[in-house]
């Protein structure tokens, strides 16, 4: 909302500046987001006086002595018919921009040095009068700024005003808050304030009829009150200086006084109103009704639009003549010839002019303040003083004004214990003190023992409870009066969530491991066909990704893709963040998901390693063990080979928890292979609607978050380990986890640990197997092993591995 | 030995002459051979001049032996160390070639990162867990009536028009804000609640320089027995004094459907400490976050007495934060995942 400081001032005679209502307004009222000089273009501009003044022969230049303030009078070569010895007028000095970009340069005129521009309105900006130098009458000495003499400096407040308070969108509105943060008594603007009722008023609940014109409503939910002015024998022109001052001090355009009056309604008093031209309007017929099917009305956009029955129209005896609450019609628009009109004062519900907005796609300033609720109470006097105003400014004769409908139901008060409003501040606000702040912006404060009883005003739709009241009471007293002690509070009863607390060791770990942490968007294209069903968005953003991912590590394939783009080809990045899947049933399956991609060099480039290895399978496996880790502390994990690109399930006390596969890029020629893990760490249930107490939202199965059961502590050796190391010859067919099994069942307790440290294919390996070397930890607890209990064990462990697997020792 | 026997003062005389000629001698050599040719006539096992003086000890009293072999192994630590410290200034040359230039750089480890917006999160949970406060999530695909109903958004109403909602089916759309957790918590959990509440929230904005159809959110509330909007004050206040560094706060009226009364919290501008410049838009202030009471119907919603519970609320984008922080212009850098962006934001 703009709001015009000098407009505002007209309402709130204050002795501020700008800034200090700008401060204002932002701590009680609402917040003021935009501070804005109007004419700050001719801020450089003085008063010159012109004390000499002589024609230069044959031109139509005069020669003049001006007097600026400085001191020494200018030399100044006039054009203009108008020069008078004497008389003030604005004066640019040398080095001043005009508004149009021109720069003031000292020149040379037929023999005659200018230094400066006596100037004209249109110079400035501010008219198109071609007659010459713009005279003014003013006290004011030479050297003056010509803004503090010219009524037309102004600062435009934007003032961010919410959804639940639409009695501040408008110069009255905001200065009704204004006047009881400031204490100065709130008055009508001269322009209104000499503007008499009207005589010839006709009232009826449904259908008036006077001066020819006849108003019906059919239906009271959609319009409670139609109030329609008629002025006969109007002349449609430019405004008056002090309308278009106002318009344009708003930012707005001035079209003609007509309109400009009917705008200074709408932004000075926060009423829309519209005028139809009465000739244009069928019967002088005014029909509030829904639209009919297949009806069309061209607004004053000069676009034709299709209508149904959920949008409200004003119609004649034959069509729609405008949009209830949004905008006019085209036909019976206002022109240059329009002699009678039809003035609109109207209330319509807020839930109709919405729905038909929507509809249509169209809003305005008038459907905005519709929306959200106007003062329906004042309607006769804003009639008025629109009529009134119209009359002023555009003469004509105000002959009648025809009120459909009824006025508004008293509003239903509030009950309100001034005790709770300190309670609920935290400082001790007297009951005196409350009924004060509440009197001074409109409410109708009545005392009933320890209790009032508040009516708001007709313009307030916001205040339902008493809390609306406390705040009205908190922002009125000003929150910076409020003390901010810290005070002693009791501890939280919510346990943390355990996908925060899991989520956050994972994160850590794969930190720690040297990956970068994203937050990509969760939107996927269309999945392709065959492929699981994704949850799909039925507005979606854009038509190319209206699907939300259920994998994490097809978000990051793109997001290494989007890397590979900018020749980034060392790729580590991870997301912990939410699957989405379709639930047969409808609905949607939330998990909380980590996924890890990791391409490129293993290690950073070094002097001792120019080229180090690019990643793999077995650092990709390494990061699912970690992860698990992480999230399982204690767990027993496995990683049972897949098939296809998977190439790893990753199991957790048996269950099945995510994979590590192999990520097929679009990827350049240079790229690294992408290998990449994902992991399930929970679900996030969204339950229905539960009763109180009953919600276990945080019960969400997966990852251990709580207090891991202890390690248990294992005494150190105090007797010597015995090594061996064993060269195999495996078969292709046999893996290696397979011969560990054997190497562990077959060697009986004092195993203390086996490894495999070498792998070999090749020279003197038969074809179809490949050798394997093994180091065997034994120990005895209480005892040195002797070497023939080494070699038996050798022994025996060759023996059942070449019999059950047909693995054979080394010999060469 | 026909001679008299030597005093304790001769003999350590004799000590320091030792070391006054061997520790020169020492750092004089000028090679390994030189410096192996010293040792030899020093510290030489068999012909050595120390060897000679540890054969004097004989000559002195019982009574100063004690004494002078003290002095005796004081001397020769001495002379040892010295023989050391330049025989490892003669070597370098034949110990492997890296440490020959010691600013040659280390073998470095990939070092990974975390999100810039998370690095503004993880500060606001520690912040407000030395405030009692724990941290609750929930579902980003919600019910309409968790995220409006339950928290007093009136139906048909432009409030609404303030969330651009994306929806998922009838009774399904992305939450909004990650305020429906408030509702869960409170249906959950008795008073005493303080928690936090992290998540990612979802509008149907257009993806560009300042906005992006999902983003971050962190929600703080707290409801128990005599909660003001004082407390409401303090608490923030304190927070922004914590996490911004020391500054002031400003309050000034707001609306959201579940809180009331509501206020916008600003912080004093970072850039130009109040005075006003561009980055303030010339008010000196910087918002940061709304906040109010939790509206009574909120409470009454999740079955919560609200004549006996009272609560405040606050809601804030932790990305506009890290945008500031870090001087990062657009915020899409935050989503591209691009790792010369990442790998800025290491600790
Ligand atoms: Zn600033």
């Amino acid at each position: 909302m703009n709001i015009s400081h000098e407009w505002l001032k007209a309402f709130v005679p204050h002795a501020l500046t700008a800034e200090q209502v700008r401060d204002l307004i932002t701590a009680h009222i609402a917040t003021v987001e935009g501070f804005e000089r109007t004419r700050a273009e001719l801020e450089p501009f003085v008063i010159g006086q012109v004390m000499e003044s002589e024609k230069i022969p044959d031109t139509k230049l005069s020669a003049n002595k001006v007097d600026d303030g400085t001191g020494a009078l200018l030399d100044v070569v006039c054009g203009a018919p108008n020069v008078t010895v004497g008389a003030k007028y604005p004066f640019a000095r040398t080095g001043t921009t005009m508004p149009e970009g021109l720069v003031i340069e000292q020149r040379k005129i037929r023999g005659f040095t200018s230094n400066g521009m006596l100037c004209s309105s249109r110079e400035l900006g501010l008219g198109d009068d071609h007659d010459g130098i713009l005279e003014l009458q003013t006290d004011a000495a030479p050297g003056t700024p010509l803004l503090s003499v010219l009524p037309l400096s102004d600062v435009n407040l934007v003032v961010d005003v919410l959804p639940n308070r639409p009695d501040l969108l408008s110069h009255q509105g905001v200065a009704r808050d204004l006047a009881a943060v400031t204490g100065v008594a709130m008055q009508l603007p001269p322009e209104l304030s000499s503007i008499q009722p009207i005589a010839n008023v006709m009232r009826d609940e449904r259908e008036v009829a006077a001066g020819g014109v006849n108003i019906r409503i059919t239906d009271a939910a959609d319009c409670p009150r139609y109030i329609g002015v008629i002025i006969k024998g109007l002349t449609v022109g430019p405004s008056p200086e002090w309308l278009r001052n106002r318009i344009e001090a708003i930012g707005s355009r001035s079209i003609s006084n007509v309109v400009d009056a009917t705008n200074y309604v709408l932004h000075g008093l926060g009423q829309p109103v519209h005028a139809f031209d009465l000739k244009k309007v069928g019967g002088s017929q005014i029909v509030v009704r829904r639209a009919k099917p297949g009806e069309s009305l061209t607004t004053l956009d000069g676009v034709e639009r299709k209508l149904d029955p959920t949008v409200l129209v004003i119609a004649d005896t034959a069509r729609p003549t405008a949009l209830a609450g949004i905008m006019g019609g085209q036909a019976s628009e206002v022109t240059d010839a329009t002699t009678d009109v039809l003035l609109e004062v109207a209330s319509f519900a807020p839930k109709v002019v919405r729905l038909g907005r929507q509809k249509l796609g169209l809003s305005s300033d008038a459907s905005y303040r519709y929306e959200r609720g106007i003062d329906d109470a004042a309607l006769p006097r804003i009639a008025e003083l629109a009529a009134g105003l119209i009359a002023a400014v555009a003469g004509g004769k105000v002959e009648a004004m025809l009120v459909a409908g009824a006025a508004p139901a008293a509003r239903t008060a509030v009950t309100l214990r001034p005790a709770r409003v300190s309670k609920l501040l935290g400082d001790t606000v007297s009951a005196d003190e409350v009924s004060k702040l509440l009197t001074s912006i409109g409410f109708a404060v009545a005392a009933d023992g320890d209790t009032f009883s508040v009516t708001p005003p007709s313009f307030r739709h916001d205040v339902l409870r008493d809390v609306d009241l406390v705040e009205e009471v908190a922002r009125l007293r000003g929150y910076d009066r409020l003390p901010d002690r810290l005070t002693a509070s009791r501890p939280s009863n919510v346990p943390d969530h355990p996908m925060h607390v899991v989520g956050r060791r994972v994160r850590d770990a794969l930190v720690a491991g040297g990956l970068y942490e994203t937050r990509p968007l969760p939107y996927a294209k269309e999945p392709p066909a065959g492929a699981a069903p994704l949850v799909r968005v039925r507005n979606p953003i854009g038509d190319d990704e209206p699907y939300l991912r259920e994998s994490l590590l097809n978000t990051l394939a793109g997001r290494a893709e989007h890397n590979l783009s900018r020749m980034q080809g060392d790729v580590r990045i991870f997301e912990i963040g939410t699957s989405f899947t379709p639930k047969a049933g409808g609905g949607v399956k939330e998990e909380i998901h980590v996924g890890a991609l990791v391409m490129g060099a293993r290690r950073p480039r070094h002097f001792t390693e120019p080229e180090p290895p690019a990643m793999d399978a077995w650092d990709a496996k390494a990061i699912a063990e970690a992860i698990a880790l992480a999230a399982w502390p204690g767990a027993r994990v496995d990683l049972v080979p897949g098939e296809g690109d998977v190439t790893w399930n990753v199991m957790v006390q048996g269950t099945s928890r995510g994979i590590v596969r192999n990520v097929q890029l679009d990827a350049p020629v240079w790229a690294s292979p992408a290998f990449g893990v994902e992991i399930a760490l929970g679900k996030m249930p969204a339950n229905p609607i539960a009763a109180q107490g009953t919600h276990d939202y945080a019960k969400g199965e997966g990852a251990a978050a709580g207090a891991r059961a202890a390690v248990r502590y294992e005494p150190l050796p105090i007797t010597p380990a015995a090594e061996f190391d064993l060269a195999l010859i495996v078969p292709d067919a046999v893996p290696a986890a397979e011969v560990e099994r054997l190497i562990r069942v077959t060697s009986g307790d004092l195993l203390e640990a086996v490894s495999v440290f070498d792998e070999y294919r090749g020279e003197g390996i038969p074809a179809g197997t490949r050798s394997l070397a093994w180091r065997l930890t034994f120990r005895h607890p209480e005892r040195t092993l002797r070497d023939k209990e080494i070699e038996g064990r050798r022994s025996a462990l060759l023996k059942t591995l070449q019999k059950e697997i047909g693995v054979v020792v080394r010999t060469n | 030995m026909t001679d008299a026997p030597l005093s304790l003062q001769d003999f350590t005389s004799l000590l320091s002459q030792f070391h006054g000629e061997a520790a020169p001698a020492i750092d004089a050599a000028s090679d390994a051979d030189a410096l192996e040719a010293v040792r030899t006539k020093y510290l030489g096992r068999a012909h050595g001049w120390l060897k000679d003086l540890s054969a004097k000890l004989g000559q002195l009293e019982k009574t100063d032996r004690a004494a002078a072999g003290a002095a005796f192994n004081e001397v020769r630590l001495r002379v040892e160390a010295t023989l050391e410290t330049r025989r490892v200034a003669l070597t370098p040359a034949r110990v492997a070639g890296a440490l020959a230039d010691p600013t040659m750089p280390a073998r470095r480890q990939w070092t990974g990162a975390v999100h810039p917006v998370t690095q503004v999160i993880d500060e606001m949970i520690e912040i407000f867990r030395e405030l009692g406060f724990t941290v609750a999530l929930g579902p980003e695909a919600e019910s309409p009536w968790y995220n409006f109903g339950s928290l007093n958004f009136p139906a048909d109403h432009p409030a609404m028009d303030l969330h651009d909602t994306l929806y998922l089916a009838d009774d399904l759309v992305l939450r909004t804000h990650t305020s429906p957790v408030q509702t869960r918590t409170l249906q959950g959990y008795a008073p005493p609640i303080r928690v936090l509440i992290p998540g990612n929230v979802h509008r149907r904005d257009p993806f560009d320089a300042s906005h992006a159809p999902t983003f971050a959110q962190v929600e703080g509330l707290v409801v128990d027995e005599g909660i003001t909007f004082a407390d409401l004050k303090a608490t923030l206040t304190h927070f922004a004094n914590r996490f911004f560094g020391k500054t002031k706060t400003r309050f000034r009226p707001s609306y959201f459907p579940f809180t009331e009364p509501s206020a916008e919290m600003d912080v004093l501008c970072g850039v130009c400490h109040g005075s006003g410049c561009g980055v303030c838009k010339q008010s000196g202030w910087i918002e940061i976050l709304g906040s109010g009471l939790v509206h009574p119907a909120v409470l009454e919603s999740s079955g919560v007495d609200s004549e006996k519970y009272t609560g405040w609320a606050f809601g804030m984008g932790p990305a506009r934060t890290a945008l500031a922080r870090h001087g990062i212009p657009d915020i899409r850098l935050l989503y591209d995942s691009d790792v010369r962006f990442l790998g800025q934001f290491a600790k």
